[in-house]
């Protein structure tokens, strides 16, 4: 049991903080969360600094244009941008950790010569189209039917939940190209797509979530026509193809998030100071337990990290266990803030408060703690499927 | 950086396992817990079970020191010592995986206080390493005193100073209580003239504060290893035992009980390993907290999956609660674990993270 790093990745952090103190400085104001083409711009300005400096696609396999770094490089990666408050990836997402992958480990040469460079210079932009209104946890069963017309495939449906889809260039959507029959998995059937945005028939309504943003979108598709050879992978074969992503989660997906909690906390706890309220000890208390599930869940990372950088990338059984505990901390340190706030937790114009009304997705999405609890339950204890 | 096992701590965590599965099958606890359980059988409730005698014989009740004397001759007590002194010549991590499986056999005997003087130079504690010398801890807080009826000495840890001095000394303050574990006897210090210098929270320093750390620690190890075994034991018992036709173990509400215990196990196993390669104050404090809390409230879910079964005392479920409750703040508080990661959220001091 190591947790010190290596020359070489002492090194790789010490040349990456000096690269943020350089260009950090000199980055334009934050654009407002409305300002969807500000955002745009803004996000994808940061992705062509990171290109240009070397940074881009990090994780990514160096066949695919990426760095081919390791597991503990990108954990320092990670670390370090959100240390120095270096801009999130933003609507960099879906395109870096998702569909860019997926096309890295199951397109032809010809897909990803068109699709990944985009990606990793933040010329273009991604969504992702799986959920559906019917099928959220059960993602499966989804409805959204595409019918071979030529060379083309003619879809129709809904998607939901669908992050940054007013700005983006391309959605990969996963469709029904079989109907489920009796005795056939309905897993079965699907095909993944990459599809245009601007394709005619396509309409994207924003969904005003509980903290009263619009970050997400429904996206409704009436007969669009997507070109066959716009098809990652068999068809029929997208369940499969979409699960591909997994094996690029290499025990990082949080760490910005799990840095961001530790000076949340800290934060808090100067304010507590300043108020007046530290002077109460149930809330030091629950602030210094709260202290106790930050180290736990960073030592989590690292180790689920490490276990990664070991196995070559095969995912192991810690996300489960680490999205559990994280999104349940998450919710707890929100609930804090709100202490420590005191009357100012009902002014939705505080930046807590807004984090507060966030932080409560997070026991639902990418999985909500129920599915995670089966799947920790079936998969790692190997109880009974349950019913 | 490499936070997992190596091939090398692998291999000692299976031989510690098979150690101990060697000479503490469970039989050897039952009988353990059997005994006490005879001893108070005719005694109403709240009366005394036979007090300890102070001398450290075999008795019922007290440490089975034949045990203590093949598992000192295996090196469990001395895995920290120099190879020159007779030791096995390890560090600190190995020690909490060692800790961590006697947790997991829910070994009885003062583990942690032996060992931390095992490792004290010149002749503070002749015998601790080898077993031959039992070896009790007292310190502050009003924590009572592990298996002080068997002890031959008393590691008396102040704020600053560390003392070795004779269990019949320490008993002249101590009164035996009927200990709600039946394999751990303890007594209740009382003012008396073995108490000296202990004072609760800062100010320790030196030897002293070291050692107060790695009890701490070795301590939160063991309720690991307890926390990491009522996981099996409910999973175990989900499959086998079967109500309307399935295994209990098919059933969501059962299920996310594992789950969830399985994620207080794994969460404090990160941070307990962490601490015992940093043996820093706050991931001391912090492993405390999480190893409490999962050997705690796994022993309860673990109870709650066994059903009636787990209310018998027969299964071993209450063994675990049991002992949890023996351990939890036994070193530090959870009030002065909590303060003490509170004050480090407020000082200038960089933190890992």
């Amino acid at each position: 049991m190591d947790l010190t790093y290596t020359e070489d990745e002492e090194d790789f952090r010490h040349r990456l903080r000096g690269w943020l103190a350089e260009v950090l400085p000199g980055l334009p104001d934050r654009p407002h969360p409305a300002d969807w083409p500000g955002r745009r711009a803004y996000d994808c300005g940061w992705q062509r600094m990171l290109h240009d400096a070397g940074y881009a696609g990090l994780h990514w396999p160096e066949d695919a244009g990426g760095r081919g770094a390791t597991p503990t490089q990108h954990l320092i990666f990670l670390e370090e941008t959100e240390r120095a408050g270096a801009p999130y990836v933003g609507a960099g997402f879906v395109g870096l950790l998702h569909a860019g992958p997926t096309i890295a480990a199951e397109g032809t040469p010809e897909q990803r010569a068109r699709w990944l460079p985009p990606i990793l210079r933040g010329d273009e932009v991604w969504c992702q189209g799986f959920s559906e209104p019917d099928a959220g946890s059960d993602l499966a069963s989804l409805r959204t039917r595409a019918v071979r017309d030529g060379d083309a495939y003619v879809i129709s449906g809904s998607k939901i939940w669908t992050s940054h889809a007013e700005i983006a260039d391309w959605c990969e959507l996963l469709v029904r190209t079989a109907p489920v029959n009796t005795g056939t998995p309905k897993h079965r059937g699907i095909t993944w797509l990459a599809m245009p945005m601007d394709a005619p028939g396509v309409t994207v309504r924003p969904l005003r979530t509980l903290a009263g943003t619009a970050e997400f979108a429904e996206v409704f598709l009436d007969e669009v026509r997507v070109p066959v050879t716009h098809r990652v992978g068999e068809e029929n074969d997208g369940w499969r193809v979409t699960m591909v992503t997994l094996s690029f989660e290499r025990g990082t997906a949080f760490v910005g998030e799990v840095v961001a909690c530790r000076r949340v906390l800290e934060a808090l706890a100067r304010t507590a100071r300043a108020n007046g309220r530290w002077d109460d000890a149930v809330l030091r208390r629950r602030l210094g337990r709260l202290a106790a599930e930050c180290a736990a869940l960073w030592r989590l990372t690292q180790w689920n990290v490490s276990e990664a950088q070991r196995t070559g990338g095969v995912p192991g059984v810690g996300g489960s266990v680490f999205k559990l505990r994280f999104s349940q901390v998450r919710q707890e340190l929100y609930d804090a803030a709100a202490e420590v706030l005191g009357p100012d937790a009902l002014d939705a114009g505080q930046e807590w408060v807004a984090d507060r009304l966030s932080s409560l997705s997070y026991t639902i999405a990418a999985g909500t703690s129920q599915i995670q609890r089966n799947i920790v339950a079936e998969r790692i204890l190997g109880l009974p499927k349950g019913r | 950086m490499d936070f997992q096992l190596t091939d090398d701590q692998r291999a000692l965590r299976t031989g510690m396992r098979e150690l101990l599965d060697r000479h503490f099958p469970r039989a050897r606890l039952r009988a353990v817990v059997d005994a006490d359980a005879a001893r108070r059988g005719g005694a109403p409730a709240g009366g005394a079970g036979a007090p300890e005698r102070v001398g450290g014989l075999d008795r019922v009740g007290g440490l089975d020191r034949g045990l203590w004397r093949e598992l000192g001759a295996a090196g469990l007590f001395a895995l920290r010592v120099p190879e020159s002194a007779g030791g096995v010549g390890l560090g600190l991590p190995e020690v909490v995986l060692a800790c961590e499986e006697a947790g997991r056999a829910l070994l009885p005997g003062p583990l942690v206080a032996t060992e931390l003087a095992a490792g004290l130079s010149g002749s503070l504690a002749v015998g601790a390493a080898q077993g031959e010398t039992v070896v009790t801890a007292l310190h502050e807080g009003g924590t009572p005193v592990e298996h002080l009826g068997s002890a031959d000495v008393v590691l008396v840890l102040g704020p600053t100073a560390v003392e070795v001095i004779p269990a019949e000394e320490a008993a002249l303050s101590a009164e035996p209580m009927r200990s709600v574990d039946p394999a751990t006897p303890l007594h209740r210090m009382t003012p008396g003239p073995t108490r000296r210098g202990q004072a609760e929270g800062p100010g320790r320093s030196g030897l002293a504060a070291r050692l107060w750390r790695e009890a701490a620690l070795l301590t939160a190890a063991q309720q690991l290893g307890s926390a990491s075994r009522t996981v099996e034991l409910a999973v175990d018992h989900a499959k086998r035992r079967t109500q309307f036709g399935r295994p209990i173990g098919a059933f969501q509400a059962v299920q996310h009980l594992c789950a969830q215990m399985l994620v207080r196990a794994e969460s404090a196993r990160s941070v307990v390993y962490a601490a015992a390669v940093t043996e820093d104050p706050g991931d001391i404090a912090a492993a405390t907290l999480l190893a409490d809390e999962a050997a705690v409230h796994n022993a309860r879910d673990c109870l709650q999956v066994h059903g009636g079964m787990g209310f018998t005392w027969e299964a071993d479920v209450h063994l675990h609660l049991k002992r949890a409750w023996v351990r939890a703040g036994q070193w530090q508080s959870t009030a002065a674990a909590e303060e003490e990661l509170a004050a480090g959220l407020v000082s200038t001091v960089e933190t890992c993270l």
